[in-house]
């Protein structure tokens, strides 16, 4: 009896890291993950009577069948891209901003303040205003938080986190109060912006699309060569290397943050200008998660993170199509990305992590223990 | 901190370079102009098998109930009248009115798939449908319940659902034995959409019993389905024993069923949610304006007006009445909806009380479509807005 208790100490099933894969392990862990996904979506259409092949089919047509069909995908592909981009320098940092939403919203509030009540300024000149305050809204948004995580050690995927909510409230406040329409009686919204507050087309899609591969392009060079981008990757690896090293921790976090929702920020203002062509309630839209999804599977890579945004972009777009195409009900494609998702994000886990078995009778196993600890030092 | 500033001012630069860049461009999208009509219409016929029909739905006819259920038994209707087939309607349903670029994308897709016509059914899509009436000079939006048109391919279509209001005004003010009447609405007086139905409603009222009160609670939504609820309850236990209704859900009918007295639905048939509750319904039956409007684009007749009907074309009706109604209701309800279709009365004739002791209109005159659609900013006597 006393020897068997001693020995299940150890979980029967339990989680630890995996060595380094090579990448070619890892791309194919991932193409394991995506058929995976395919094979239990396809059940899960063949179940509600639909072929998964002409489904599936049409998700990729549905995305590029028409010029038309393109733009709406690259549309839809601007506001996640950017904010992917921006969360990314605070996970490269390990500072859990899931508060990406928010900061859009922000960013959304901050720009729409000029477009509303001073757009009678030039536009380009009105345009560069409101990207600046978006960028200082999403900023400011977003260093709130890591002001608190300096001073007092606060939890900052809460903190992040609840500050979404309260961003969408003001929106909601100002919607109901202060910035409603008053040609509108019937509805509560804010006004749609004239003609000089919205961004203007560029092959038929506004030009978020120029201003994301801009950032793109900075983003790029600010990790990979910048003094900035070193002083991230040292803090992401460990804050005693960087203390040590003499950097002054709390001052690149607070830097960081505030470009990560100052980025955050910008896709707001681009889809408020350029695609709202007002404030709504609806400006975020759950970009700032999927923005988090995506910045993830990309492994915090920008090349990744356009390539990855992209396929996300075609998957909403195309599950869009089917509902219209075939009837689907819009929880049907809902469900399908999701069981994609699923699979695609476990995918991801499997690179990093591997399940382990107890092993019969063999207490040594416990000295695995410690690598588990490394994967959520912060 | 140096080289950041120039990193974002930089980035500024181009952008702004950009806008100025491409400013001209964008302006030319919206010139093209579909004047080209010859007499009649402003677009060519399109055959009947190759016609497309968009549909943009706020939430999922699947609920079987309501606003948007009644929308596409207009949509059904419309299909059937016609004979198009399934895949000539494309319908995107649940969609947000407080997500622009949603409602934008909708449109959008319903063009891609090749529809000559799309119906964007709610009120909060009004300025997408502007917006993309004028990038798109093609395709025809037609916008239902607002106010805004371009009178060539962004019409606005609406309908007198006073009537039918008013009518079921004398079913409830034959019922009433507290001379109690509640009247859960959206809006009050503030939108005239609201404050003429409750008008139309209490003038019914005052028609066959001058001693009831019709008692208003505001909701400010279109959709709120506990607070729809609690204001029918409210009112009850403030003594109204007939609830009538100008929001989306049943539940004012559902509370009055609970609470054991009777009401009056709105929008589709609600004697299917409360039995032993509803009166009768205010209804629309969209199919009388969708398979008109259709009409126009596949005979090429399309016009751009906007559509403004009444129980005369059909789009408005009053249910069948449950038999606890008064005795009398049948007959004085008959005898009105005569006067109403044969034109010599319509509800808003001659000088009216209001509520506030003001008269509005003239002896002998009738308010006009548009006064009724925009201008209607008081109660008649016999309203209290609680």
């Amino acid at each position: 009896m006393s020897e068997k208790n001693t020995t299940h100490k150890e979980p029967f099933l339990r989680v630890s890291k995996r060595k380094e894969l090579t990448p070619r392990q890892s791309f194919g862990l991932k193409m394991i993950s995506l058929l995976l996904a395919l094979i239990a979506g396809g059940i899960f259409l063949a179940v509600l009577g639909y072929n998964p092949f002409v489904i599936y089919g049409t998700i990729i047509t549905g995305a590029f069948r028409s010029t038309l069909a393109v733009q709406g995908t690259v549309k839809i592909m601007i506001p996640l891209f950017i904010s992917a981009l921006g969360v990314t320098l605070a996970y490269k940092m390990q500072f859990w901003n899931i508060g990406a939403e928010g900061q859009i919203i922000m960013g959304a509030i901050f720009a729409s303040y000029f477009g509303l009540f001073h757009d009678n300024w030039p536009r380009p000149l009105l345009l560069l205003v409101m990207f600046i305050a978006a960028m200082i809204g999403g900023g400011l948004w977003a260093i709130l938080p890591a002001i608190f995580k300096n001073k007092w050690n606060t939890n900052e995927t809460l903190f992040t986190l609840m500050l979404n909510y309260i961003a969408l409230h003001i929106i909601a406040f100002l919607r109901d109060g202060p910035w409603r329409d008053p040609a509108n009686p019937g509805f509560a919204k804010i006004a749609t912006f004239t003609e000089n507050a919205t961004l203007p087309k560029l092959f038929g899609v506004h030009i978020g699309w120029v201003i994301a591969l801009i950032l793109f392009v900075l983003v790029y060079i600010y990790l990979k060569y910048t003094k900035h981008g070193y002083e991230i990757t040292v803090i992401g690896g460990s804050k005693a290397t960087a203390n040590y090293a003499g950097m002054n921790v709390k001052k690149i976090v607070l830097r960081t943050i505030f470009l990560s929702g100052a980025i955050c920020g910008i896709a707001g203002f681009s889809n408020a200008a350029g695609s709202d062509l007002t404030l709504a309630t609806g400006v975020a839209g759950g970009v700032g998660f999927t923005a988090i999804i995506v910045a993830w599977l990309a492994d915090l890579n920008p090349v990744g993170i356009l390539i990855v945004s992209f396929l996300f972009a075609i998957l909403d777009k195309g599950s869009s199509v089917i509902q219209s195409a075939y009837g689907l009900s819009t929880d049907c494609s809902d469900v399908l990305e999701g069981i994609i998702l699923f699979f695609v994000i476990a995918g991801g886990f499997f690179v990093r992590y591997k399940f382990v078995m107890r092993k019969k009778k063999s207490p040594e196993a416990t000295s695995e223990a410690p690598d588990m600890k490394g994967g959520e030092a912060a | 901190m140096r080289k950041k500033i120039l990193s974002v001012i930089l980035a500024a630069s181009m952008i702004a370079a950009c806008l100025t860049g491409c400013g001209g461009a964008a302006a030319t999208t919206g010139t093209a102009d579909a004047s080209a009509g010859s007499g009649a219409g402003l677009f060519p016929a399109v055959p009947k098998d190759q016609i497309k029909v968009g549909v943009i739905h706020i939430t999922d006819p699947a609920e079987g109930s309501g606003y948007t259920y009644t929308h596409d038994l207009g949509i059904q209707g419309m299909q059937k009248n016609l004979g198009l087939a399934d895949n000539q309607i494309i319908r995107k349903n649940n969609t947000d009115d407080g997500d622009p670029t949603a409602i934008e994308n909708a449109i959008l897709e319903c063009i891609e798939e090749g529809c000559q016509i799309i119906f964007a059914t709610s009120y909060g899509y009004m300025d997408t449908c502007e917006k993309v009436a004028t990038e798109y000079p093609d395709v025809i939006i037609s916008h239902g319940t607002g106010y805004k048109s371009n009178g060539k391919n962004f019409n606005n279509y609406f309908g007198r659902i006073y009537q039918a209001r008013y009518l079921s005004g004398i079913a409830a003010g034959l019922k009433t034995e507290s001379n109690k009447i509640g009247y859960v609405s959206a809006f009050g007086k503030t939108l005239s959409e609201t404050g003429g139905g409750i008008d139309a409603f209490a003038m019914g009222v005052e028609s066959v019993n001058p001693d009831a009160t019709v008692y208003v609670k505001v909701t400010n939504s279109w959709y709120d389905p506990e607070g729809e609820a609690q204001a029918a309850q409210a009112l009850i236990s403030d003594g109204c024993d007939v609830i009538a209704q100008h929001c989306d859900t049943p539940n004012p009918q559902l509370a009055a069923e609970e609470a054991g007295v009777y009401g009056v639905g709105y929008n589709s048939d609600m004697s299917k949610d409360a039995p032993k509750a509803v009166l009768c319904s205010v209804m629309w039956d969209w199919s009388a304006y969708y398979t008109w409007a259709v009409e126009q684009v596949i005979n090429g007749t399309w016009t751009g007006e906007n559509y403004y009907g009444g129980m005369k074309e059909g789009l408005v009706t009053l249910s069948d009445l449950a038999d606890f109604n008064d005795p009398e209701a049948a007959a004085k309800i008959e005898e009105a909806r005569k006067k109403m279709l044969d034109g010599s009365f319509n509800v808003f004739d001659g000088e009216i009380e209001t509520n506030d002791g003001q008269i509005v209109g003239t002896k002998g005159g009738t308010l006009d479509d548009a006064t009724i659609q925009g201008g209607i900013d008081w109660y008649y006597k016999n309203v209290v807005e609680k």
